[in-house]
């Protein structure tokens, strides 16, 4: 018995010390899958934010690449990758807040802002730089609106 | 607390704590520009404290206020600074809206909490200011009522920010020598208008900016982590990085600004790339904190 019970709370400071040691890393495939996402977001936008900041030399092609990339991302549906329960509140690993479960039409109607600003960007990535860095702007306004409303900040 | 105001009283006097005022006949030799305006208002950040709480688009242009800003002093409500002839600043002369900005002094002679950041808008110059107020001018009158400083003894004697703006108030600018136009450009835009150092500066225990670490970074006021070091060495962005960061709110993993820098960068996405560019020039210059 008494055994038993210390054996239970040497099971149970393991789990602690896993949950500390994991604390930053999701384990939820849904959220795995949708910061996969974020990022291929991010590594698309970083390949125009290059050109748009002078670090990498224009190529409308490879530009045009990268915003046909953020058009496909756009289309992805991503009914299944946020089911309830994967909020910050709930679990580690995510920034998501809350929020976000209780404002679906809202977040709806960001997602289509967003498509709007990519469908802008397909429009200016190919035509030239000036084009292509004033549609920065709109897509990181698009991606801010989202994020600032229903994402934790970083700390 | 109530010691150090006294102190205050004793080390400045009360003569000396006494509202002031600018120059009437140089503010009216000036031609408004409400462009220029424009401007102003977007490098100052008017909108973000005074539209209504959780205002977007064209929301932030109704500034009604009442923003709660709970401090450790206590918590202050942004005023009604549409044009509005009763509930905002329909009445006010040219250098009452400019007395206010640059001195942190009310129409009626007051002084302002510096929740109000004049300690920077200090910098500003009059025709900033001027212009300012003209643009104001043309945003739309909201009938919102101010709602009153909930604020605690001794800090609800007003008269003592007198003492508190001669120890606080800056004289000249922060970082000094050698600038090029650009660089000075980006400190007029910081350290005045952009009111920056008012969050990533520390504080002393009676509310002033450390100016020893100016710009070094701060805790941050709601308790969570802390407000980035910005000075050349705490930040290490290119001035690239910086610029387009202010324009689409992009760091460099193409990550988006968060937090109370997302409303940062809405103001300054309407800057002009110019503007940006001083700013980042200005910011590679500042020395880390000593």
């Amino acid at each position: 018995m008494r055994k038993s019970a210390i054996m239970t709370l040497a099971g149970m400071s393991m789990a602690l010390i896993g949950n500390v040691a994991l604390a930053d890393e999701a384990t939820d495939p849904a959220v795995k899958a949708r910061t996969a996402i974020m990022q291929l977001y991010a590594n698309n936008i970083g390949q125009l934010g290059a050109m748009a900041k002078g670090n990498v030399e224009y190529n409308a092609e490879a530009a045009m690449k990268a915003a046909n990339n953020l058009a496909l991302l756009v289309q992805l549906d991503q009914s299944t990758l946020w089911p309830q329960g994967t909020d910050n509140a709930s679990m580690v690993g995510t920034r998501a807040l809350p929020d976000l479960w209780k404002n679906f039409p809202d977040v709806m109607t960001k997602g289509e802002s967003l498509g709007a600003a990519v469908t802008a960007m397909q429009g200016a990535a190919g035509t030239d730089l000036a084009a292509l860095q004033g549609a920065m702007g709109g897509l990181g306004g698009a991606c801010q609106a989202c994020h600032k409303a229903y994402r934790a900040p970083d700390e | 607390m109530v010691l150090l105001v006294g102190a205050i009283f004793v080390a400045t006097g009360w003569g000396v704590t006494a509202p002031r005022s600018l120059d009437e006949v140089r503010i009216s030799s000036i031609i408004p520009d409400p462009e220029r305006g424009r401007m102003v208002f977007y490098a100052g950040g008017c909108a973000s404290c005074h539209s209504a709480p959780d205002a977007s688009g064209e929301e932030k242009l109704h500034l009604g206020g009442g923003r709660a800003f709970a401090t450790e002093f206590g918590t202050f409500y942004a005023p009604n600074i549409s044009p509005h002839m009763e509930a905002g600043i329909g009445g006010w002369s040219t250098l009452e809206i400019a007395n206010a900005v640059i001195k942190g002094t009310s129409p009626g002679g007051q002084h302002y909490y510096p929740a109000f950041p004049y300690t920077s808008y200090a910098q500003a110059t009059l025709e900033d200011a001027v212009s300012l107020g003209a643009f104001l001018r043309t945003l739309p009158a909201v009938s919102s009522q101010n709602k009153p400083h909930d604020v605690s003894f001794p800090f609800n004697i007003r008269r003592s920010l007198g003492g508190w703006k001669l120890l606080f108030a800056r004289r000249g600018w922060v970082v000094d020598g050698n600038l090029t136009e650009q660089q000075m450009r980006g400190r007029y835009l910081v350290e005045g208008l952009g009111h920056c150092g008012e969050c990533h500066t520390d504080r002393n225990a009676l509310g002033g900016t450390r100016l020893d670490a100016w710009l070094a970074g701060a805790p941050n006021p709601n308790g969570k982590g802390r407000i980035p070091d910005i000075t050349a060495s705490g930040l290490k962005w290119t001035e690239g990085d910086i610029a387009e960061y202010l324009k689409s709110g992009f760091t460099p993993d193409f990550d988006t600004a968060g937090g109370e820098m997302a409303d940062v960068v809405e103001n300054t996405s309407k800057l002009t790339d110019a503007d940006r560019e001083a700013i980042a020039a200005y910011l590679k210059i500042v020395p880390g904190s000593k």
